[in-house]
């Protein structure tokens, strides 16, 4: 009988063995950046939204606090995205003919609601309390960047898991002062020769943060 | 090489290409675990009308439980008594509630009021219409209710903060009112000694 491979087969089968391990390597890696990319993530792009809201005028020029909208943070899971009458508080006054503003009035006007293209989407099996964060020392800048300076909104951070543990596991790394909690640009204001990881670990001490319980499952699935 | 070491290495190869797969269940789409038919607070909803899934309590309704509360303490939640403003602040003023008035007063009262109260916040700098300044004696003689009911129920082209601000905070923002008050129209004689001869050997 006949072989019916040629004696080069062998060669071609052990080498097939090399390549594939190299493929499944290069796949991995794609993956291992794919994943993180901004195409995946959105971070750093900014989606269309019925008006062009600018945080960097709000908060920045006019001076407005991110509790004036926000008005829940401090006490609710959801931080608030305010209604159209806060819009309306200042708009209602200011700009009233400006074309940008018309979704506002038509909103207020006829009773329908603005739908604004949602950035930070987490997935639904992640229950995330903007409050306990808020109130245990976790700036806005520290998940949100420097929306001060965002003329779009944007959103900065992957908000994938590995980046939630790695407060999670060291929050003394990221904490600072309740009363400070809403100040863009902290890091600047500490004062030079001023080490923040010492603070860091005094107020991690000081809130009662069990930091041994933060990378629980149940903290965040639930 | 024997056979059972290239049918394992088989397997295994199979294996790493399967938990491979499973790793990237974020990148097929319909993903269920990731949107699960539930509602996120002020998520879009086709369930109603008017697209909310976070509704508006119809007009005329209070939460069910509070109407109790309401009507056992009206002076707390009106400002006023059988519909006269109330001139006390019906909670206790303390250190810490003045500084909670004062948080509260520079997040949403201070763009239009200004950081004093003169009525010169940035919004007013950038057309608003100018409020009046709190440091008038008009505004100085307004009973306690009197602020306490502009806040919730808005006044002139100042819209209602009621669903801003919680009626705790409203009257800490009251007596904060109080303290920036007395802040721009301290009587000299009160002054200690040391303080009035420093004011006086200024005005000189």
């Amino acid at each position: 009988m006949n072989q019916i491979f040629h004696p080069s087969a062998n060669v071609i089968a052990k080498a097939s063995i090399g390549v594939l391990i190299v493929l499944v390597g290069v796949l991995s890696v794609f993956l291992y950046f794919f994943v993180r990319s901004s195409w995946m993530t959105g971070v750093n792009i900014s989606e269309p939204q019925p008006v062009p809201f600018s945080h960097l005028h709000h908060v920045r020029q006019v001076g407005l606090d991110c509790r004036y909208c926000h008005t829940s943070v401090e006490e609710a899971a959801s931080a608030n995205i305010p209604p159209t009458e806060t819009c309306m508080t200042c708009h209602s006054q200011i700009w009233t003919d400006a074309p940008m503003l018309e979704p506002v009035r038509v909103s207020w006007r006829d009773n329908v609601s603005l739908e604004w293209e949602r950035l930070h989407d987490l997935a639904d099996f992640v229950y995330f309390n903007h409050s306990i964060h808020v109130n245990k020392g976790i700036g806005c800048e520290t998940c949100h960047g420097r929306v001060d300076n965002m003329a779009l909104p944007m959103k900065v951070n992957t908000l994938q898991m590995e980046w939630c543990l790695e407060c999670h596991r060291n929050p003394a790394k990221y904490i600072r002062p309740t009363d400070e909690v809403f100040t863009m640009g902290y890091a600047e204001t500490v004062p030079a020769g001023h080490d923040p990881l010492v603070e860091g670990h005094e107020l991690v001490a000081q809130y009662g943060i069990e930091v041994g319980r933060l990378d629980n499952c149940s903290i965040c699935h639930r | 090489m024997s056979k059972t070491v290239n049918k394992s290495l088989f397997g295994i190869t199979l294996l790493i290409f399967l938990a491979l797969l499973t790793s990237g269940c974020d990148l097929i789409p319909g993903r269920h675990m990731r949107d699960q038919p539930k509602l996120k607070p002020l998520a879009a909803s086709t369930l109603f009308d008017n697209r909310r899934a976070s509704q508006i309590p119809p007009a005329n309704t209070v939460p069910r439980g509070e109407w109790y509360e309401f009507m056992s303490d009206e002076p707390f939640y009106t400002g006023r008594q059988n519909g006269e403003f109330i001139d006390i602040i019906p909670i206790e003023v303390n250190r810490e509630v003045l500084l909670r008035g004062q948080e509260r007063f520079n997040i949403y009262c201070s763009p239009c009021h200004g950081l004093v109260g003169n009525g010169q916040g940035m919004v007013v700098q950038r057309g608003f219409k100018q409020p009046n300044s709190f440091h008038t004696d008009q505004v100085r003689s307004q009973p306690d209710g009197y602020f306490y009911d502009v806040m919730t129920n808005g006044f002139g082209v100042m819209y209602s903060y009621a669903a801003r601000v919680h009626p705790e905070d409203r009257w800490a923002i009251v007596a904060y009112i109080r303290a920036l008050q007395f802040s721009q129209n301290v009587p000299l004689d009160s002054l200690p000694t040391e303080d009035r001869q420093q004011i006086e050997s200024l005005v000189e």
